[in-house]
C-alpha cells in the first residue's frame, strides 16, 4: 500500500524542477488528500 | 526574408543601499521580524563596486570575458578575482550607485526625484563625463536640494528615500496622496526600471552604431508596471525610455508576460521586421528592486557575501536582414500552449522539441541552448540548484527519451550545447537573453551555426492563472541576403533571351 494512501498533503512545487500540478497528479494516484498545491519561483 | 540580431547591449547597476531599502527579503524581514541577527548582518555582507568589478559573472554580463571563458573557472566564484576587472565592456557597463542615483534623477520627468546639493557637487563631473550621456541628459541634472527637505519628504510626506554608502541622499516623492499606484515606493521602483533600461539603450546604440532617428519600435518586457488607480498596468516604459535616449522616430509597447517577456518580445520584433512593418524594432528592458537580496538569508548563513546587490538590463537590436548578422528563424518558435500541461516533459518538449520536429531537426542538431541563465553562485547556496543545468539536464533527457542521445551523453550534454549561468536572478533579466550577444558573437565567428533561446514565465505568480509559461526561438547562421532575393541577374538574362528568342521564333512562323 502506498505510503501516502489516506495521507493529507501540502505541495510546494518549484517552477525549474517539478511544479505543483505535477506533483499534485501523481500523489492523487497514490491516494493522497491534496490540501494544498502551489508552484514558487526561486529566481 | 528572416529578420537578424544587429547588437545587444548589457548593463549592471551596482546599489547596495536598495538592498536593504528596496529588496523584499529585507523589506518584509523588517515588517514581520524588526530585530532579527539577518537584518543586523546584512552590512556586513555588501560588496564593494572593486569586488563587484572583480565578480567574473559581472564581467561576463559585460562582455569582458566569454561564458566559456568563465566556464573554466571553478564554483564558487565570488571567492575569486576576475583577469578583467573594468567598468566598461562590449556590451555595457557596471555603473556605480552614486551614478546610477543620478541617472535615476535624469529620468524623472514629474519632479518627483532630489538629490543633494553636495551629492549632485560630487556626482555631477562624474556624470557629465559619461562617454554616452546626450546633451539634453545631462541639462536634466537638477540643482541639489538641503538634507533638510529630504529628511522632511522622507519622514513626513511618505517618500522614499536614497542611500549612498549609508547616507540620505535624496529621496523619491509620492505622485499622488492616495492611489497606491503612484506610491513613493511604485514611483521608485519604476524610475529604477526605466534609468536601467535607458542606460541598456545607449550601450546598444553605441555597440551597433545605428542612427537614432532610425529606431523604429521599442519592446519594453520587464516586470514592472506603470499606470495610475484607473489603469495600473497602463504602460509605458518603451516610450518613456526611448524619450530618455533621444529616440525620436520611434513608437513603442510594453510586453508583459513574467520572465518569459523577453524572448516573447525577441519573437514579436522579429515578426514586426520580417513582415515588413518596421524597419528596426529595439527589445529591452531594466531592472528590478524588488529582487535585490532575494536570497540573502542563505547567503547570509553561509558566510558568503549577498551577490544579489546589482540591478541588470539589457536591449537588442532586431533588424531586416543584412546578409551578415545572425537571423531569427521565425517559422521555428516553440511554445507552450493553454492546453501543454505542466509536467517537466510536456514543458521541454514543447519549448524545444516541437518547433525541431516540425523541420525534420534533432536536440542534438542546435548548437547551443540558452534557457535559464541564472549565476549558479547565486541559486545553489540558497537550494535552487544550478538552473541551466537542470534545464540542460532535462533537454537531454528528453533527447535520450527520443533515441536522439545515448544515455552515457546526457553528462556532456551541457557542456557541449550548454553555457554556464552568470546573469543576476533579476527575473527576467536571466531568462534567455543574457546570452544572445555571446552567442551572436559566437555565430559570427563561426564556433556554432545555431542557437535555441528560451524563455519561461511563472504566471502562477500573478494569481490569475496555474498556468506556466515558455516560448523558445532559434537563432541561426545568416544564410547570405542573395539567397532569397526575387530573381538574379543572371536569371533575367536568361529570361529576357527566352523571350526574345520565343519572340523570333513566331515572327519566322509568321513569315512562313
Amino acid at each position: 500500500m502506498s505510503i501516502l494512501n489516506g495521507k493529507k498533503v501540502i505541495i510546494i512545487g518549484d517552477r525549474d524542477g517539478v511544479p505543483g500540478p505535477a506533483i499534485e497528479e501523481c500523489v492523487k494516484t497514490a491516494g493522497a488528500d491534496v490540501v494544498y498545491s502551489a508552484t514558487e519561483c526561486f529566481v | 526574408m528572416n529578420s537578424v540580431i544587429k547588437g545587444a547591449g548589457y548593463i549592471l547597476a551596482f546599489t547596495p543601499d536598495m538592498v536593504m531599502q528596496n529588496g523584499t527579503t529585507q523589506t518584509t524581514e523588517k515588517i514581520v521580524n524588526p530585530d532579527s541577527e539577518y537584518l543586523k548582518k546584512v552590512p556586513e555582507h555588501l560588496r564593494s563596486y572593486e569586488e563587484v568589478l572583480a565578480y567574473m559573472p559581472n564581467q561576463t554580463y559585460i562582455g569582458n570575458m566569454t561564458p566559456d571563458e568563465l566556464a573554466t573557472y571553478e564554483q564558487p566564484w565570488y571567492d575569486k578575482k576576475a583577469p578583467v576587472c573594468d567598468r566598461y565592456g562590449k556590451y555595457g557597463e557596471i555603473m556605480p550607485q552614486d551614478e546610477f542615483l543620478m541617472l535615476m534623477q535624469i529620468c524623472d520627468v514629474f519632479d518627483l526625484c532630489h538629490l543633494e546639493k553636495s551629492f549632485v557637487a560630487a556626482v555631477k563631473p562624474k556624470a557629465e563625463a559619461h562617454p554616452l550621456y546626450t546633451e539634453d541628459m545631462i541639462a536634466k541634472i537638477k540643482d541639489g536640494v538641503e538634507l533638510s527637505e529630504i529628511e522632511h519628504f522622507v519622514n513626513d510626506e511618505h517618500a522614499e528615500p536614497l542611500y549612498h554608502e549609508g547616507k540620505l541622499v535624496g529621496y523619491v516623492k509620492r505622485a499622488h496622496d492616495v492611489d497606491t499606484n503612484l506610491s513613493a515606493h511604485v514611483i521608485h521602483e519604476n524610475l529604477v526600471s526605466k534609468a536601467s533600461c535607458v542606460l541598456s539603450l545607449l550601450h546598444l546604440i553605441k555597440a551597433t552604431g545605428i542612427n537614432k532617428d532610425e529606431v523604429d519600435y521599442v519592446i519594453d518586457c520587464a516586470e514592472e508596471a506603470c499606470g495610475d488607480m484607473n489603469q495600473r498596468g497602463g504602460g509605458n516604459f518603451a516610450k518613456a525610455a526611448a524619450e530618455v535616449v533621444g529616440l525620436t522616430s520611434a513608437s513603442g509597447s510594453d510586453v508583459r508576460a513574467f520572465c518569459a517577456a523577453p524572448t516573447h518580445a525577441m519573437i514579436e520584433a522579429a515578426a514586426l521586421v520580417k513582415s515588413g512593418t518596421y524597419k528596426n524594432v529595439v527589445v529591452c528592458a531594466g531592472g528590478c528592486t524588488a529582487k535585490l537580496g532575494m536570497n540573502g538569508k542563505d547567503h547570509v548563513k553561509k558566510d558568503m557575501p549577498i551577490l544579489e546587490d546589482m540591478i541588470g538590463g539589457f536591449a537588442v537590436l532586431v533588424s531586416e536582414n543584412d546578409g551578415v548578422s545572425p537571423e531569427i528563424a521565425s517559422d521555428m518558435c516553440g511554445r507552450h500552449t493553454v492546453g501543454t500541461g505542466s509536467s517537466p516533459q510536456a514543458v521541454i518538449t514543447s519549448l524545444v522539441a516541437t518547433p525541431l520536429d516540425n523541420h525534420g531537426l534533432k536536440i542534438p542538431d542546435i548548437d547551443k541552448y540558452s534557457p535559464e541563465m541564472q549565476n549558479p553562485d547565486i541559486t545553489k547556496p540558497a537550494g535552487a540548484g544550478d538552473v541551466p543545468l537542470a534545464n540542460y539536464k532535462m533537454i537531454a533527457a528528453l533527447a535520450v527519451k527520443r533515441g536522439e542521445l545515448q544515455k552515457a551523453d546526457i553528462a556532456n550534454f551541457a557542456t557541449e550545447h550548454g553555457l554556464v549561468g552568470w546573469a543576476p536572478t533579476q527575473g527576467h533579466i536571466p531568462s534567455g537573453v543574457p546570452a544572445v550577444g555571446p552567442l551572436c558573437d559566437m555565430i559570427k565567428e563561426g564556433k556554432i551555426n545555431n542557437a535555441m533561446i528560451i524563455g519561461k514565465g511563472s504566471l502562477f505568480l500573478g494569481r490569475m492563472t496555474n498556468l506556466f509559461d515558455g516560448v523558445s526561438f532559434i537563432i541561426q547562421k545568416n544564410s547570405g541576403k542573395a539567397e532569397e532575393s526575387s530573381v538574379s541577374e543572371e536569371q533575367i538574362k536568361s529570361l529576357i533571351a527566352k523571350a526574345m528568342k520565343d519572340f523570333a521564333s513566331t515572327l519566322i512562323a509568321d513569315a512562313e
